[in-house]
């Protein structure tokens, strides 16, 4: 027997109906309708009702990645101190690169720790597909989950990395103002916005083009270099500084770095990053939608 | 009451150009510059290059039901099932699902080599779409069917092939689903707990929930479903009590594969023959004599495998296995991307005499990559040594022992 348009709510379309189980008593409570339709939405409810899945891919990951580490945990504060201390001897003390009224290592540090966890963000959402193809070609579930996912595994290491700049600032003295320490928050979401929406936006055409895995890390590398991590942004023309803005991460790193020098940046760079922030997220999240739909036809 | 699975003119359409996936982006933008001078040199329709792998796929399934999918390599059983489960769109027509659905399309899927068995548990439970209170309610009755208590915190690289496949089955096969969409993924494991989880399949098929099932092994799909549908280049037949379309599918000729393509292995199995005749000609075969089964293959690629072929006949009238050869210690190492021949030697027990169906099955690294794909019947002819078949045809016995009598 054929179905009849008129066997359905016209509501049902889309996802999932609850309103079946009353009249058929004997019937699961879910009814799942599958149509050309159907696909191509992201349904929030559906995301939630699979929120397990996106701690145990978070999970999994971390726990992976400690197995047969020597050092473990350490690793995670390894790599900032490292680069602190190396960014600090050559553009610090070589290069004379100037850095307020803070110290050179406090400055880059606070730099990094916001600046690695976009980067791990980026670079993990971007590679999430492919690196789980089996999974999305035998198994169905919000495929959103995946690259998402990269990023609560990122901010475990981003919020152990947050401790230990704390802890240098104290320990140099530079006593966190309480007052402007909204700007913490507000970095944070600047850059979980755009690293989610630039990973979403990676990941989606990563399936498509295999290309992107080789030039991601170049790209993370330019990225690095137009914002001010290593630099700061009064290096810059005003007239200038603006253009930066449009790079969220400036606006990230910048008001951070308010919290220890107790001075939040301009408050016209703070509305174009996250402003910006935004446009990233919406706009990985769109075509991530548009596109997630034919990722198990062609990963 | 409505039909817990409703499916409607399903469809699915795919390019052939897919088939090959990976773009780079230089392709595309190559393809882009040339798009418009293709586009004047030849006026293509736009039809061309695509397939129907799906096609106007329509039949209603009760509540408690285990519906069989039976068809060729290729044919769409899996895209079928795929479309169902909502991993990839229909291109048109509908589906009705009432239930809570979890697919099984491959055994282990998301198992991580590095993690612990324990851990591997919650992970697979976790993508298969069980919460973790559900995993940790079952977690025992998992661990005791998989049979590896003493390896639960031993990363599951180190486990045997066996012990793998054991573990993600018992996973699968407590998954708490109205609906169960089940792909090939039965005969895991050694004899014996392919009987086990054969009887946990038909445990679950009690509990009322429905099943869909596709299989090769048409055995396997006559002991669980009651009835099926053949598909068929895409198209399907009508839903069929499962006797009527077992004979069906056989009268077709479709049965059998003339040859075996593991596309994404890049391997292809041919020229089966049993004792030098090709398997096509019904080749006859005598009881206690040597029987040598030979194959060809053929591997593009460079990857080599860890190869392991099982062989068994069975019954035509009533699917009885009679014979089953498989081993572990007869993996055929490395086989590499060349060409090359397998063979298998036996000596054939007294079995009663009649038609038998070939199977085979094949394992790569360890996975079951096809399985009780039927080659082609053999006929096993009476023996002299027993003037007649009179024995067999009295009795229902299926082997005959040679023995000597004395009288003193």
């Amino acid at each position: 027997m054929f179905l009849s348009s008129l066997d359905f709510k016209s509501g049902a379309d889309f996802g999932y109906n609850y309103g079946i189980s009353a009249k058929h008593m004997s019937l699961p409570s879910r009814e799942i309708v599958i149509s050309p339709k159907t696909f191509g939405v992201i349904d929030l409810a559906e995301i939630i009702r699979f929120r397990e899945l996106f701690y145990i891919f978070s999970w999994r990951d971390i726990k992976v990645r400690y197995k047969q580490t020597l050092l473990g945990v350490i690793w995670v504060i390894f790599q900032p101190l490292v680069t602190t201390l190396i960014f600090t001897v050559f553009f610090g003390n070589l290069a004379k690169i100037p850095s307020g009224d803070m110290p050179y290592p406090l400055f880059v540090l606070t730099g990094l720790v916001f600046w690695n966890y976009f980067s791990n963000s980026v670079t993990h959402a971007a590679n999430s597909m492919v690196e789980n193809e089996s999974i999305i070609k035998k198994v169905y579930f919000p495929k959103i989950i995946l690259p998402l996912s990269s990023l609560l595994t990122g901010f475990i290491d981003f919020l152990i990395n947050l401790s230990l700049l704390f802890l240098f600032a104290i320990a140099t003295g530079h006593i966190p103002n309480l007052k402007i320490l909204y700007l913490l928050p507000f970095s944070l979401l600047v850059t979980v916005f755009s690293s989610a929406g630039l990973g979403l936006f990676l990941a989606s055409i990563n399936v498509k083009y295999r290309d992107v895995r080789y030039i991601l890390p170049f790209f993370i590398q330019i990225l690095l270099f137009i914002s001010p991590v290593i630099y700061p942004l009064s290096i810059l023309s005003p007239s200038h500084k603006i253009y930066m803005a449009f790079n969220p991460m400036s606006g990230a790193v910048e008001a951070a770095r308010g919290i220890f020098s107790g001075t939040p940046p301009d408050f016209s760079l703070m509305i174009v990053s996250a402003f910006s922030s935004l446009l990233i997220l919406f706009t990985g999240f769109i075509y991530f939608s548009k596109t997630e739909r034919f990722f198990a036809d062609i990963v | 009451m409505k039909p817990i699975i409703e499916i409607a003119k399903l469809s699915k359409k795919y390019r052939y150009g897919v088939s090959e996936p990976y773009y780079s982006l230089r392709d595309s933008l190559s393809n882009w510059i040339t798009r418009p001078v293709k586009a004047l040199l030849s006026s293509r329709k736009s039809g061309k290059g695509e397939f129907w792998a799906l096609k106007d796929i329509s039949f209603n399934v009760k509540k408690g039901e285990i519906i069989g999918i039976i068809g060729r390599n290729g044919a769409g059983k899996t895209t079928l099932l795929k479309v169902l489960s909502r991993i990839t769109p229909p291109t048109e027509g509908k589906a009705v699902l009432r239930g809570r659905v979890a697919s099984l399309l491959e055994v282990g899927t998301g198992f991580h080599p590095e993690l612990t068995g324990r851990e591997n548990i919650f992970l697979n439970g976790a993508i298969l779409g069980m919460s973790r209170v559900e995993v940790r309610k079952k977690f025992d009755e998992i661990v005791e069917f998989a049979e590896i208590e003493r390896f639960l915190d031993t990363p599951v690289k180190r486990y045997s092939s066996g012990m793998h496949m054991r573990l993600a089955f018992a996973v699968a096969a407590h998954l708490e689903a109205e609906i169960l969409l089940i792909d090939e993924v039965l005969s895991v494991g050694d004899t014996a707990f392919q009987q086990k989880s054969l009887g946990k399949m038909e445990n679950i098929s009690r509990s009322g929930r429905t099943i869909l099932f596709v299989s090769h092994n048409l055995g396997m799909v006559k002991k669980l479903c009651q009835k099926g549908i053949i598909i068929k280049g895409g198209y399907s037949s009508k839903l069929t009590a499962v006797d009527k379309l077992i004979n069906r599918y056989q009268q077709s000729g479709q049965a059998f594969s003339a040859s075996i393509r593991l596309d994404r292995h890049n391997l292809e199995f041919m020229n089966f023959r049993v004792n030098g005749i090709s398997i096509k000609d019904e080749p006859e075969v005598y009881p206690e004599n040597a029987l040598e089964i030979t194959a060809e293959y053929k591997g593009s690629g460079n990857k080599s495998y860890d190869l392991c072929l099982s062989f068994a006949l069975r019954k035509k009238e009533d699917y009885t296995l009679m014979y089953y050869s498989h081993n572990h210690l007869e993996n055929i190492r490395h086989m590499t991307g060349k060409k090359g021949n397998i063979s298998l030697r036996f000596h054939l027990p007294h079995i009663s005499p009649g038609k038998y169906t070939l199977e085979i099955q094949i394992w790569l690294d360890g996975h079951l990559s096809a399985d009780g794909f039927e080659l082609g019947d053999i006929v096993v002819a009476s023996s002299p040594a027993f003037a007649s078949n009179q024995s067999f045809a009295k009795f229902p016995a299926h082997l005959l022992i040679a023995s000597q009598w004395r009288i003193s």
